[in-house]
């Protein structure tokens, strides 16, 4: 058997005949379509992280946009769009007729921005459709963009579809005010322990999930460590006289 | 001169001390503490190319209860510290703590919420090796260098009052955070 | 043997039944006391400090006489914080943080990362090949390093202590490459985000080419001392089992997931660095168990070699060709040269920007102290590591520092199998199960 046709998984072979694969295999990834507007999550001013008074630097003036590359319009390119249709098409069969809230091309991967609510059944439509059938959850991550108003908390999930061989992102947001996505152990129980190691640096309360307790951090820890607003935690370090601050009281360049 | 003349050959003298350090250093048993990088090292040390089984050493301890050495051999984080304070008190005196690597000696690179910033914060340490990791030869030289204080360590009254010696050195001592001059 | 003297082996009532400690030869008090509560279920916690729990991890056992009906995992006895530390450093200084994450694979955490952060740059086709090819062949020769060590530890947990010592005299050998290539002998931060740190030693290509003869001979020992080995077949076959669907459901990747004849391995399917040029196979087994793993690993070790012996030729062609991208703005500007003192900036680059170019000067300082942008963006490039699948997410705000770098450490999803591969069977066989999952706590807990 060549190993670049793996091996059949279960009866999932209805459908994949004429899917993208063959004239694009992942690893060809399609080249990025014209980006929308970057979108601005954050305004950054002065040069090295010095906020109010004090910045005799001269570098004071000197603002810069944070923007994170912005939704893509179609056509996304070579599988994207099979993936997309499907996904679509899919979705509104099962009742759900936002659809995808984004989605974004960027450096050859794709993202897709899923509504909070939508997420479980956009996961089960992703694993067990034919033409979609994202067996594998590469897991999840959590990122903390805190000046990013009511969308503070991003959960990511890499998807992998071993009998297409192509490999998405979701992207689910939640606000630190109402930190509660609905977790995907039922359909995906790999995210079982990934949910919990990103309730526990990001509290993200995964609904649903069978015991979501603390996995990395002692059980009595306060605070969720590397959240954004959470320092480093280090300790100057003292030699002879001299005091260097931990790395995030350093100045540093923003 | 003296007593030494008069003895018949192949007959030494010495003092209880030396032999009570001889005999300690000469069955040095160390427990398994491995926790991270350093712990494969360790293991590496006691693998044939190193073979610490020259210097008698070589069967780590799995129960504390056998053991005199603790090779604390990796990051300590706040999680692992009871657990580690818990082993030491297990071990029966004497015993010795050797801190192996930069993070077990200082948190090394990772000054940050999750790792205990030295693991003399824990349990005393008696000797502190440092390297990311260290290589094999310099662990052997710090146990080379910890059976060496074994050999030479007092007993009995002649402790207590090295104990109090080196508590009075250790308070008359120049702080480092007042000494001055070159970083080094 | 409740001494007053020791209060960490006592036993006490508590709301959920007698609590024993065990801390050495108390074993008489603990058989006597349990026998008296035969009829209620018994819960023994092992580790985190056990030797045969493969590094800091915890397993909580629920026993019925011998046979394991639930167990449960605890971690995060290693964690280091490393994923916050690394937004605090710029991107080149983050490879010296990840490769001390699965500090069996060094180079595969570097690999992903770097590829990663080279992706958000959109450098991927600027990376000089012999960067490429000598990436691959260090990723090898860890895999080779890796697969060692777990077949020694592995052996050493069961009792076979040959196998643990035959395993780390190997391993040697292989790092004594690294130190000849790299300067370390673990934690390299060798592979940066543009190209490698430097260019191969004089005499690597002689030396390596005397490993792989030498491990020909090697590697069919353990194949001797291992493959029909009764007490060896008897502890690891129809141990640990796990078939496809429960590998998919759980996430599993690697050799346990190779073990169910799936041949899915990323250096095939999805390649990275060049894998698609090589001419290797992808190992599978027929027996979703322990000794499929081992097998697998024992197999695999032979095709790395092979990649080895290609690299070797390639690298031969490569003479004096750049291991750094052309982009001044990437790549660093010293380069590392021996001194008198030990490894530094070569002598020649510090005459040339504190005497003769005020301009290399500034250069070098601004992309050491500040580094180069990143532009925004997130990335995912897994790679192959001797345990499955590892990747690096990878944010970018568009500065100077990773916004966020999450790595999907293979160990710490195949750890979650733990509990199916060991319920329902004997205490002695979850430390096999757990053995031929070969999790590294330091990439579980990060």
């Amino acid at each position: 058997m060549s190993p670049k046709e793996p091996q059949e998984f279960d009866e999932v072979t209805e459908g994949t005949e004429d899917d993208a694969t063959a004239i694009m295999p992942e690893n060809t990834l399609p080249a990025d379509p014209e980006q929308l507007e970057p979108e601005v999550i954050d305004v950054r001013k002065g040069m090295f992280g010095v906020h109010g008074s004090g910045d005799t630097s001269g570098y004071g003036g000197i603002v810069r946009p944070v923007a994170m590359p912005g939704g893509s319009p179609r056509p996304y390119g070579g599988w994207f769009d099979d993936v997309a249709d499907a996904l679509g098409g899919a979705l509104s069969s099962a009742g759900i007729t936002s659809g995808v809230e984004k989605v974004v091309v960027h450096r050859g991967e794709i993202t897709f921005f899923i509504r909070r609510a939508d997420l479980l059944e956009t996961v089960r439509t992703l694993r067990n459709d034919p033409a979609l059938r994202f067996e594998f959850c590469s897991g999840v991550s959590g990122v903390h963009y805190p000046s990013d108003e009511g969308r503070e908390l991003h959960a990511v999930y890499h998807l992998l579809s071993m009998t297409h061989n192509r490999r998405i992102r979701l992207e689910v947001t939640c606000p630190d005010s109402d930190p509660h996505i609905p977790s995907v152990v039922a359909v995906y129980p790999t995210s079982d322990w990934h949910e919990r190691e990103t309730y526990d640096f990001f509290g993200i309360i995964f609904d649903g999930h069978p015991s979501l307790t603390r996995i990395q951090m002692p059980d009595d820890w306060p605070g969720h460590p590397q959240r954004k607003d959470y320092p480093l935690g280090g300790i100057p370090v003292e030699y002879k006289g001299a005091t260097i601050p931990p790395p995030d009281q350093r100045r540093s360049y923003n | 001169m003296g007593l030494e003349e008069k003895l018949p050959s192949g007959v030494l003298l010495t003092t209880v001390e030396n032999v009570a350090g001889y005999f300690r250093k000469a069955s040095f048993w160390p427990a398994t503490f491995g926790l991270a990088c350093c712990a494969i090292e360790m293991m590496t040390t006691g693998a044939p190319k190193y073979d610490l089984g020259r210097f008698g050493m070589e069967v780590f301890r799995a129960s504390p209860r056998q053991a005199d050495l603790m090779i604390v051999a990796g990051r300590v984080s706040q999680k692992m510290a009871p657990v580690l304070r818990q082993i030491y008190d297990q071990m029966p005196d004497p015993k010795w703590v050797l801190a192996m690597g930069v993070c077990a000696s200082s948190g090394g690179m990772f000054n940050n919420y999750a790792i205990v910033q030295g693991v003399d914060h824990v349990v005393p340490v008696d000797m502190y090796l440092p390297g990311c990791p260290p290589r094999p030869e310099m662990l052997i030289d710090a146990i080379l260098k910890l059976h060496d204080q074994v050999q030479h360590a007092k007993l009995g009254v002649n402790r207590d009052a090295q104990v109090i010696e080196n508590e009075n050195d250790a308070l008359t001592a120049l702080p480092t955070s007042d000494m001055r001059g070159l970083l080094r | 043997m409740n001494s007053p003297q020791d209060p960490y082996a006592q036993s006490a009532d508590t709301t959920t039944g007698k609590v024993f400690t065990v801390t050495g030869q108390d074993w008489d008090s603990i058989v006597q006391g349990v026998a008296e509560e035969a009829e209620e279920r018994i819960v023994v916690n092992m580790g985190p400090q056990h030797p045969s729990t493969h590094g800091v991890l915890r397993l909580i056992l629920e026993l019925e006489g011998e046979t394991v009906t639930e167990a449960r995992c605890g971690i995060g006895y290693l964690h280091t914080g490393i994923e916050k530390n690394m937004e605090f450093r710029t991107w080149v200084q983050g490879v010296t943080f990840c490769t001390r994450m699965d500090y069996l694979s060094p180079f595969y955490n570097e690999a992903t990362y770097t590829l990663g952060v080279e992706r958000l740059l959109d450098i991927e086709d600027d990376i000089p090949e012999k960067a490429t090819v000598m990436r691959v062949l260090l990723m090898e020769l860890n895999r080779i390093s890796s697969h060692l060590v777990a077949i020694a530890t592995g052996g050493m947990e069961i009792g076979a202590l040959t196998v643990m010592t035959i395993g780390f005299r190997e391993r040697e050998l292989v790092l004594d490459l690294f130190e000849l290539i790299t300067g370390l002998r673990m934690n390299h931060a060798f592979i940066r985000p543009g190209g490698v740190a430097q260019d191969m030693p004089p005499g690597a290509l002689d030396e390596i080419r005397d490993f792989i003869a030498l491990m020909k001979k090697r590697l069919p020992e353990y194949a001797d001392l291992c493959n029909a080995n009764p007490i060896f077949k008897a502890r690891l076959v129809d141990v640990g089992q796990l078939d496809l669907a429960g590998c998919l459901a759980l996430g599993i990747s690697g050799p346990p997931l190779r073990s169910t004849g799936y041949p899915w391995d990323l250096r095939k399917t999805q390649p990275y660095c060049g894998y698609e040029d090589y001419d290797f196979e992808v190992v599978t087994w027929d027996t979703p168990d322990a000794y499929g793993r081992f097998r697998i690993r024992l197999a695999e070790m032979w095709e790395s070699l092979k990649i080895v012996e290609q690299c070797a030729d390639r690298l031969a062609d490569l003479e004096g060709a750049p291991v750094m991208i052309a982009d001044k703005k990437i790549a660093w500007p010293s380069q590392l040269a021996l001194g008198s003192d030990g490894m530094g900036n070569s002598l020649d680059h510090i005459r040339h920007i504190m005497g003769e170019s005020m301009e290399a000067l500034i250069h070098h300082f601004k992309l050491v102290t500040e580094g180069f942008r990143v532009p925004a963006g997130q990335a995912y490039v897994p790679v192959e590591s001797p345990r499955g699948e590892l990747g690096a997410h990878v944010v970018s705000d568009g500065g100077t520092r990773p916004f966020r770098a999450h790595f999907r450490d293979p160990s710490f999803t195949n750890l979650q199998a733990t509990s199916v591969m060991s319920e329902g069977g004997m205490v002695a066989d979850v430390i096999v199960a757990i053995a031929s999952i070969d999790p590294v706590m330091g990439g579980v807990d990060r």
